[in-house]
């Protein structure tokens, strides 16, 4: 398949130049994936792929089931029905250590932070699939697995100055404001240098200023690092400005799939959030 | 005021992961050590205050070190890990009777296939860690159904461990080498050739082996392995849509934990009790492991110890206080007012500090590092 390159929208770039972003082949492929919880179809017969270093949305009004699209694609559920292919390989059924280790790795939309630990110890979670030393040289913590442990720390450092979440580096999560821990989740997620990184809800609960950093990292993330971005979200204005296509559920069935412009556009889409008149 | 860590720069990554990172801190640890291995048995040989008699090494710090020690293992498991075993005491027992099997050799008969197993009497030292060993492997056997219930369901099943093995070492005499009491008696004590009897080498034998497993412990817990433990403690699936294996990190906590529990075991039997029966482990101690950790500080190696000075010397020490008021009460009413005392109080301190003396002791520090000004 040829790769096609993309521009982003003038619209898009939020404040941001935009070099030419290459948009390569497809990276995920969700083929008619259904999944019932006993009688509850919570997704029935969804296909979409996501295309590589592209930032892709997911849309719906509450209960469509994009949570579940999410939790699908990471191996916390087995579909009913239908596969999922990673980087070409197909998939049944699958552990979701075994997702993130092939290099999905996602936040959550209720956070899901360590909150026992520190910024910078959850962050370090995060490379716990990277470190190999065993358990009998992280007894020693000296020697190679004290070097190994100060690479890691290298890499964590970059991601909190990223982040700009310096300040914060050695307190309890527990105790910080929702904001920060957004983006300590962020953080974490982001320490597996993951390929596709899966975003639920990323600025929900947050205001206008923290919404403006979050997109601002979302972006950069998937510029610089080409990092292929699925996210999860209800904020239209953010959705329609950064992502580069959208895919809207409703009831758990696709209702639309297309760039936002043509999403926007569309009667189904817009019947779904705005209602139909009778 | 002396307390500030103003000044202390940190140049490199090593240096700010340092266990402490503070150099008060470090002065303050050395000191202790310096006075634990050498101050306390200088002063018992001199026998000067405290240690005129044997009784203080004897009745209070050699116990102390080894349920300390314990206590460490268990908070691996409980504070780390966030599962939680009522079976410790189990696994003490574990260790020791393991211990004892291979200070005094191994004799398997296998008449069905002819042949029979026999391992000689090892040195004490691979006995004990060979028992922490053997402690390790049944932990993992008995950590398996933590990978399906949690909680206090899981404490449950921990509970099946000790009662199990109460019943094991009370009722197959091959542990005991056919011991008609049930009782046994610990082989003479060789360190390397070096016969182990006074309580002066016997506390220092027992230091040696609380310090060196409480660095690995630490080490353990501000390695991966440890931000995995606390991961899967705080949110176990978010840590394993991370790509941390509960199946591991779970069964190497049990495996860790056990280990250190099960030497722990060796020691006390060894050391501390000398002779002893399958009651010396029974579900009391693990009780007592438990609210140790509780107490102390759960998720903390220092809470380990302040834990279980606490549970161990608070009883001993309310004990002398009638007599040395000189309040006429008899022994007898003096133990049931221990017990009402040491009850009352953990209720206290768990309602003003449910975090433990850990807790306490760091929001200490944190107050000291301002005094004398409030902010």
């Amino acid at each position: 398949m040829k790769a096609d390159v993309q521009e982003r929208p003038e619209t898009a770039s939020a404040g941001h130049v935009v070099a030419d972003r290459v948009i390569g082949d497809v990276v995920l492929a969700v083929d008619n994936v259904s999944l019932a919880f006993g009688g509850v179809k919570a997704i029935t017969d969804v296909s979409f792929d996501i295309r590589k270093g592209e930032i892709r949305a997911i849309i719906g009004p509450n209960g469509a089931g994009k949570t579940s699209m999410l939790n699908v694609i990471n191996g916390f559920y087995h579909p009913n029905q239908g596969t999922i292919t990673f980087k070409g390989k197909k998939r049944s059924q699958m552990r979701p250590y075994i997702a993130a280790s092939q290099g999905i790795s996602r936040t959550f939309q209720n956070l899901a932070l360590f909150k026992g630990m520190s910024t910078l110890d959850n962050i370090m979670a995060g490379r716990a699939l990277k470190m190999r030393r065993g358990l009998l040289w992280q007894a020693l913590h000296w020697g190679p697995a004290l070097a190994e442990e100060i690479r890691h720390r290298e890499a964590v450092e970059k991601i909190i100055d990223f982040l700009e979440i310096q300040h914060i580096r050695k307190a309890p999560v527990g105790k910080l404001p929702y904001g920060l821990q957004k983006r300590v989740e962020l953080g974490r997620a982001l320490a597996m240098e993951p390929e596709l990184l899966l975003l639920d809800e990323p600025m929900a609960g947050m205001n206008l200023e923290e919404k403006k950093d979050m997109s601002r990292y979302i972006l950069t993330v998937n510029d610089q690092f080409g990092t292929t971005v699925a996210l999860i979200e209800h904020d239209m204005g953010v959705v329609m400005d950064i992502s580069d296509r959208v895919v809207v559920l409703e009831y758990g069935r696709k209702i639309a799939d297309g760039t936002p412009d043509e999403v926007q556009r569309d009667q189904r889409v817009i019947d779904a959030y705005l209602g139909i008149s009778h | 005021m002396l307390y500030r860590e103003a000044g202390q720069f940190k140049t490199s990554y090593a240096a700010d992961m340092a266990i402490f990172p503070i150099r008060q801190d470090r002065i303050g640890v050395i000191a202790l050590l310096v006075f634990a291995f050498v101050g306390i048995p200088l002063l018992a040989h001199f026998q000067l205050w405290p240690l005129g008699s044997d009784y203080f090494l004897r009745a209070i710090l050699i116990p102390f070190l080894i349920l300390s020690l314990a206590a460490i293992g268990v908070n691996i498991l409980v504070g780390y890990c966030g599962q939680i075993s009522l079976g410790s005491g189990a696994f003490m027992a574990i260790g020791a009777y393991s211990a004892y099997k291979f200070g005094t050799g191994v004799h398997i008969p296998l008449e069905f296939l002819g042949t029979e197993i026999s391992i000689a009497p090892l040195p004490m030292i691979v006995s004990i860690l060979l028992g922490g060993l053997m402690a390790a492997i049944v932990g993992i056997l008995f950590g398996i159904p933590s990978l399906r219930i949690k909680g206090l369901y899981l404490a449950v099943a921990t509970l099946a461990a000790q009662f199990f093995f109460d019943w094991v070492f009370l009722r197959v005499k091959w542990f005991t080498n056919y011991a008609p009491s049930g009782s046994v008696a610990a082989p003479d004590f060789y360190f390397f050739g070096y016969l182990v009897n006074s309580p002066i080498e016997r506390y220092l034998l027992c230091l040696v082996f609380v310090t060196i497993f409480a660095l690995i412990a630490k080490n353990l817990v501000r390695g991966n392995i440890g931000r995995q433990w606390m991961a899967i403690r705080d949110m176990d699936i978010a840590a394993e849509l991370m790509g941390i294996r509960p199946l591991y990190a779970k069964l190497t906590a049990f495996a860790v934990s056990s280990f250190i529990v099960g030497v722990a075991g060796a020691l006390w039997a060894f050391i501390y009790l000398g002779a002893w029966e399958p009651l010396a482990f029974s579900i009391d101690r693990s009780l007592q492991l438990l609210f140790m950790v509780i107490i102390g500080g759960l998720g903390s190696i220092l809470g380990s110890f302040l834990g279980a000075a606490f549970i161990l010397i608070l009883p001993i020490f309310l004990d002398q206080v009638p007599h040395a008021l000189g309040v006429p009460v008899t022994v007898e009413t003096v133990s049931h007012l221990v017990f009402i005392v040491t009850g009352a109080l953990i209720c206290y301190l768990l309602i003003v500090e449910p975090h433990g003396f850990a807790r306490l002791w760091s929001i200490a520090k944190e107050k000291l590092r301002l005094w004398p000004f409030p902010y």
